[in-house]
């Protein structure tokens, strides 16, 4: 099975998480779970509207369906 | 992607087939994230299925996976985990699969208490043959083959698992990623039969057909409509009315099935064998 | 030396014993008539020998046991009869397709429905090779007294192993009930076979992958290779396909597993044949009534012989074709109304008329009766 090499960009890695556009279907639970309204609509894959909100709860990592969301984002740290 | 679930999937088969904003991915992740949790042996872990959209997650989850016949998930894991008890099994299956075909095996899994955890995706629907009503299906909900009107009773799929003897019973929804995965940890971990269902939200056929709205719709109603277990007894009728109640709903100790047989038939036997020697 | 053990057996204890002796350790079943005695004999019989027993809540449920145990590694059988049979098709055809190894025994009584419980019949012939749904292969084996019952349910594991496919074992009531002595081989002279196991690294394994002989090794659930099985039609790999190539390579090369074997599965017994102007061809337990009519026939002058059929499916073309070749007629008695005639008829080509004897009433064909059949063609 063959593993795909996933390199963030600098300006990805400083990001509090990272959506993977190929396995995001643009269902938007995880804009609508996360509280603090880090995530808004986009085209499909939805945009990191207010990454300086984001306090790492996870809730949208563990809400989306097809596990596109990575949160890098310490809970409740930096 | 989640590093955790990552370690767990099988890759070459994403994107899955499910629909965009189907709960069955939060479910399957909750049930990978609770293997992990519990730091199961990849190699002695088996997955098995019937048929139907939940049926499907077996195929994308990295373990020995066995996606078998509707609604008989149950009666091919009974034959795994009776040949080789070291094997931890799970059944992933639909409320269709489960309830209405599949009823019979759960209901004598349960009695005879054996070492399987279900998990029970409840869409409410049968999503796979495009939105037909199922035996969880909602009264006065419409369904293609209900396009009047469902004019059946649901069941309460965790009164009638726990009435026919399962040993952990509990319910979540696809709204509570992290209760669910707690819940489904603790009922791999449970010896003996245990029983999860899992509240999932079919936004194509059931959400579509009765204007419940989009999948984030969905996942606000199921968060909406579900109670705390402990916290249903104080609630007044009216405040119980059209809600659920979710968290761990029944746990016993009884024996368990495979234990019997090895612990107490076997020896028996062996006796036997040897007296009439 | 080992003591040589001769038995007086129940054609169903047979089949039990010989299952065992073959390595059967795991049984998922129901009760039903005439096969029940084979659940109850292995309840108490397998956890003697560290197997597994269980009685299932149903007939479907007792088949997708077995074939979950098959999965583990463990060599794994049911028994029924005629509605039981019909219930477990659908399972069948998921053991035939994902090429799990399970024998499933029939002792047939009278259909169709519930017919007569304790009466028997062969009516279930073309069931066995079609009861399930598409294209599938199969492979059934019929014996023809208690002694035969114990070697060639052997014989049925032995190459449900080897070719990765279910065996159907197809006895009837009067073999199932009748008590016949037996002497039991000593297990040191007996030739079990295991199915093959990869032995490659997981990464290259292919559980479905087309090899030579049609056949790929079969891992254990628990062993680490972490397999999908799985009753969708499926790529080498084993995972979901849809229509295209791949779906047609797998459903030919799953059947022509079994007929390039034909010949070599090819089991049956001649009686008389070698001058004989008349062939009855017979299986089960109308065969042995068929074998002592063409004795009687061959004191009455007349030159009759009996090809008894032990492997139904795939059914022994050759033997039918080179008898046609020879013989002024056939003459096929059968308790149903004509399935095994359809096959030699077929497999005659035309070389020889083809005259049916049927009989429905619950009862075994006589002797007397076919010798009357055979002196009127």
């Amino acid at each position: 099975m063959t593993r795909e090499v996933v390199t963030l960009s600098e300006q990805e890695q400083k990001a509090p998480l990272t959506i993977d556009d190929k396995w995001c279907k643009g269902c938007n639970i995880c804009v609508s779970v996360c509280p603090k309204a880090v995530l808004a609509k986009g085209r499909k894959t939805p945009l990191i509207a207010k990454p300086d909100e984001c306090i790492g709860c996870r809730i949208c990592e563990w809400s989306c369906p097809d596990y596109a969301i990575s949160v890098h984002k310490k809970e409740g740290g930096n | 992607m989640s590093e955790v679930v990552r370690k767990y999937l099988r890759a070459d088969m994403m994107p899955t087939i499910w629909c965009p904003g189907c709960g069955h991915g939060i479910i399957m992740g909750a049930v990978i994230r609770a293997i992990d949790q519990l730091g199961l042996d990849q190699n002695k872990t088996v997955i098995v299925s019937g048929i139907g959209c939940a049926s499907r997650a077996p195929g994308y989850m990295d373990f020995d996976t066995l996606h078998t016949t509707h609604g008989r998930a149950l009666a091919f894991a009974t034959g795994i985990k009776l040949a080789n008890p070291e094997l931890t099994v799970i059944v992933l299956t639909g409320d269709g699969d489960a309830a209405a075909i599949g009823g019979n095996h759960l209901i004598h899994a349960a009695r005879r208490n054996i070492d399987i955890t279900t998990v029970c995706f409840n869409n409410s629907i049968y999503g796979m043959t495009s939105g037909q009503y199922s035996p969880m299906t909602p009264k006065g909900y419409s369904a293609t083959t209900a396009p009047y009107g469902n004019i059946d009773r649901p069941f309460d799929l965790c009164e009638l698992v726990k009435a026919a003897g399962a040993t952990y019973v509990a319910r979540s929804t696809a709204a509570h990623p992290r209760a669910l995965t707690d819940l489904v940890a603790k009922a791999i971990s449970h010896h003996g039969f245990s029983f999860v269902e899992a509240i999932s939200g079919c936004p194509t056929y059931f959400g579509r057909k009765n204007k419940i709205g989009d999948a984030p719709a969905m996942i606000n109603w199921m968060k909406e409509h579900s109670v705390p277990a402990r916290a249903v007894e104080k609630l007044t009728p009216e405040q119980r009315a059209g809600k659920f109640p979710i968290g761990e709903l029944y746990v016993s100790e009884e024996p368990e099935y495979v234990d019997e047989y090895v612990n107490v038939i076997i020896p028996r036997a062996k006796e036997r064998a040897a007296k009439a020697e | 030396m080992a003591e040589r053990k001769v038995l007086l057996m129940q054609g169903n204890e047979a089949c039990a014993e010989g299952a065992i002796a073959a390595g059967l350790r795991f049984f998922a079943g129901y009760p039903i008539t005439p096969s029940t005695e084979i659940a109850e004999i292995l309840s108490e019989r397998l956890p003697q020998v560290g197997g597994k027993f269980i009685q299932m809540e149903d007939e479907i449920a007792s088949m997708a046991a077995v074939v979950g145990a098959s999965l583990t590694g463990t060599k794994a059988m049911t028994a029924t009869s005629g509605p039981g049979f019909s219930l477990k098709q659908e399972n069948l055809g998921f053991a035939a397709l994902t090429e799990v190894p399970c024998v499933v025994v029939n002792v047939q009584r009278m259909g169709p429905s519930t017919g007569l419980p304790t009466s028997p019949a062969q009516g279930d012939l073309m069931q066995a090779r079609w009861g399930t749904h598409g294209d599938h292969p199969i492979v059934v084996l019929s014996p023809g007294s208690v002694a035969e019952t114990y070697t060639l349910i052997i014989k049925a594991f032995n190459i449900s192993e080897r070719l990765r496919v279910p065996v159907i074992f197809l006895m009837d009531e009067v073999i199932g009930h009748m008590r016949e002595k037996v002497v039991i081989p000593d297990p040191a002279t007996l030739a079990v076979v295991d199915r093959v196991r990869p032995t490659c690294p997981r990464e290259q394994y292919l559980p479905y992958g087309a090899v030579d002989g049609d056949v790929p090794p079969m891992a254990d659930f628990g062993s680490g290779y972490r397999w999908h099985v799985t009753g969708l039609l499926h790529g080498v790999n084993g995972y979901p396909i849809g229509p295209g190539k791949a779906s047609e390579e797998l459903i030919v090369r799953i059947n022509r597993k079994i007929e390039r074997r034909a010949d070599e599965l090819a089991m049956y017994e001649e009686v008389l044949m070698d001058d004989a102007e008349v062939a009855i061809v017979s299986f089960g337990s109308t065969a042995r009534s068929a074998i002592y009519a063409a004795r009687q026939l061959r004191v009455a002058g007349v030159k009759a012989g009996v090809i008894r059929i032990i492997t139904v499916w795939p059914f022994p073309e050759k033997v039918i074709a080179k008898a046609a070749g020879r013989v002024r007629a056939f003459v096929v008695p059968e308790m149903n109304l004509g399935q095994l005639a359809l096959e030699v008829e077929r497999c005659a080509h035309g070389g020889a008329p083809v005259h049916k004897l049927s009989r429905v009433d619950g009862e075994l064909i006589t002797p007397t009766q076919i010798v009357d059949a055979v002196k009127g063609v």
